[in-house]
């Protein structure tokens, strides 16, 4: 439970194409087992951080400089074949479309195998013994079924469940889980982020999670990072982000939100010359 | 305060179940099981539910773009339930509608010009094309739109800027009543905020009368007066939205409200279950 799984440092891109910045010397940890929140509104680069620690990159994105360190190595210079063998077996993804993540053309039981048979070396009854009882860790009442069923005979919920198997198979030190229930409904999203928890505490998993939502935020993370156009805004432990916010974004931010329990506060728009303010700095 | 403007009474719709070629017909699909709902005028009507509900089709049928299969709906007193598309059309003004998905709505052909003036010329409610042009740049000017806007094409604007695009072409048609359609489901919290209040000041400077679907029980209890909550095709639910928020009877509105994530620190807000999240 001591010592970062993760350690970001001055990283920073651009787009290959006009050189705009799209992350400006970021910098961010996550401990063992905990849970750390990446959040931002559309354009902060939440998810280009999050691509970044997986090694997807589009093209169109160059790393100028900064390190991603994973249990001490550097992500971004190591030879290819050891990160690919890092990225499938230590640190998986819970992706944010659980419509468009799997193989519409095969059957879950040989989209949940895949890496169990590659990274273990299990022959098909093997690897499918462990995808039951992962379909049963997330609770999926009928798991014989759910494996010989193509993505399409699946409900959302199911399908995000699927994915939350695939991604714990191989027991990872890391997952990034990017915007996994924006899709969902609320009860949906309720379960699975539930899921998602206790899954990581069981396993002492630690999480990235990218999310818009500082309500998710508050419900599951441990701490997190706010991000404002490629920047840093603020960063802390989320219990004192939310409660004694610093930076006048953060606030601003939270006074957006609607809130049902407090109808009198809320849904105020970001003043148009703080955002003003955020994009000449980023810009300079 | 107390007139209803829109009444639609049990209405059932159901899909499907045509006679097909080869004579094979299926059975059909029930969208609504029977609902009743109004809106008043200078009223805001939340209709919330998750997908698969009806809110979609419920806010259709209100609008007459889909047919019933029984119950009525009345319009300012007119009952409209079965009235053929040439004869809905002078209400089709008064009635508008905003879209989910701003991008898909606007003509990605046309510059946002053409897609705010002609409506107006087409419904009569500028005089001529000098007209339409001025009030189209008043409207920008209100809700913080730049004017050069008018000379762009829809791809070219952000989503916060076409949503409000989307309000602005309704606005300017002084419509009687308004359905939204999940119009902030899409966007950030920040331009969420910006297109819920000018919607807000927009339906009480007009005396709108709106319906508002959303999934999203926050922003529902932000923006509307009373609420419906629907599940499975029928209404579990209904009151004045501080009412039902402070005490919810039913348990699927109690659990759609706890499910709510709140940007505040809970604790047991996770492991906390209501009786119907443990049924789903």
């Amino acid at each position: 439970m001591s010592g970062a799984i993760l350690s970001i440092s001055r990283l920073s891109a651009v787009s290959d194409r006009d050189q705009a910045p799209i992350l400006h010397e970021v910098a961010l940890t996550v401990e063992r087992g905990e849970t750390r929140g990446l959040v931002g509104e559309s354009g902060a680069g939440k998810s280009t951080i999050g691509k970044a620690i997986l090694g997807i990159l589009p093209r169109a994105v160059r790393v100028t400089s900064g390190e991603v360190l994973f249990q001490g190595e550097d992500l971004l210079k190591m030879p290819a074949e050891r990160r690919r063998r890092l990225v499938g077996e230590q640190i998986a993804l819970i992706p944010q479309d659980p419509m468009t993540a799997l193989n519409p053309g095969r059957r879950i039981e040989g989209q949940l195998t895949d890496g169990l048979r590659l990274w273990r070396g299990l022959d098909a009854r093997g690897a499918r013994k462990i995808a039951l009882k992962l379909l049963d860790e997330v609770h999926i009442r009928d798991p014989e079924r759910v494996l010989r069923s193509f993505p399409h005979q699946l409900s959302g919920g199911m399908r995000q469940r699927v994915l939350i198997a695939a991604a714990f198979a191989l027991d990872p030190k890391l997952i990034v889980a990017d915007e996994p229930t924006t899709a969902l409904d609320v009860t949906v999203q309720k379960q699975i982020l539930r899921l998602i928890r206790n899954l990581q505490s069981a396993h002492g998993t630690s999480v990235i999670f990218v999310t818009h939502d500082l309500g998710v935020v508050a419900q599951i993370c441990d701490s997190v990072t706010l991000l404002f156009s490629g920047r840093v805004v603020e960063e802390g432990r989320t219990g004192d982000l939310l409660q004694r916010p610093q930076h006048p974004y953060t606030r601003a931010l939270l006074d957006a939100c609607p809130r049902y329990d407090r109808p009198d506060v809320g849904l105020k728009p970001i003043p148009e010359d703080l955002i003003a303010r955020l994009r000449s700095e980023a810009a300079a | 305060m107390s007139e209803e403007l829109l009444l639609a009474r049990d209405i059932e719709v159901a899909f499907g179940g045509k006679r097909r070629w080869l004579g094979r017909s299926s059975q059909p699909v029930r969208a609504l099981h029977g609902v009743t709902i109004s809106v008043r005028r200078s009223e805001t009507v939340g209709i919330v539910g998750e997908s698969g509900s009806g809110k979609t089709t419920l806010g259709r049928a209100l609008l007459r773009l889909v047919d019933v299969a029984s119950g009525s709906i009345a319009f300012a007193g007119q009952d409209i339930t079965r009235l053929s598309e040439g004869r809905m059309r002078p209400l089709r003004r008064r009635m508008q509608l905003i879209f989910q998905d701003p991008m898909a709505s606007l003509n990605p052909r046309h510059v946002i010009r053409r897609i705010i003036v002609e409506p107006m010329l087409f419904h009569g409610v500028a005089k001529n094309h000098a007209d339409a042009e001025s009030k189209a740049r008043a409207i920008f000017t209100r809700f913080s739109l730049p004017h050069m806007c008018l000379d762009r094409y829809p791809h070219e604007l952000s989503g916060g800027q076409r949503q409000r695009i989307g309000i602005a072409r309704v606005a300017l048609l002084a419509p009687d009543f308004v359905l939204a359609d999940e119009i902030v489901s899409g966007l950030d919290v920040s331009t969420q905020a910006l297109a819920l209040n000018l919607l807000k000041d927009l339906s009480r400077d007009l005396g709108l009368a709106m319906a508002f679907i959303s999934h999203d029980l926050s922003v529902i209890r932000a923006i509307c007066d009373r609420v419906y909550v629907l599940r499975s095709g029928r209404v579990v639910e209904e009151g004045a939205c501080a009412d039902i928020f402070a005490g919810p009877k039913h348990e699927y509105t109690r659990a759609l409200i706890d499910a709510i994530p709140l940007p505040r620190i809970d604790p047991d807000w996770l492991r906390r279950t209501t009786a119907a999240d443990v049924a789903a």
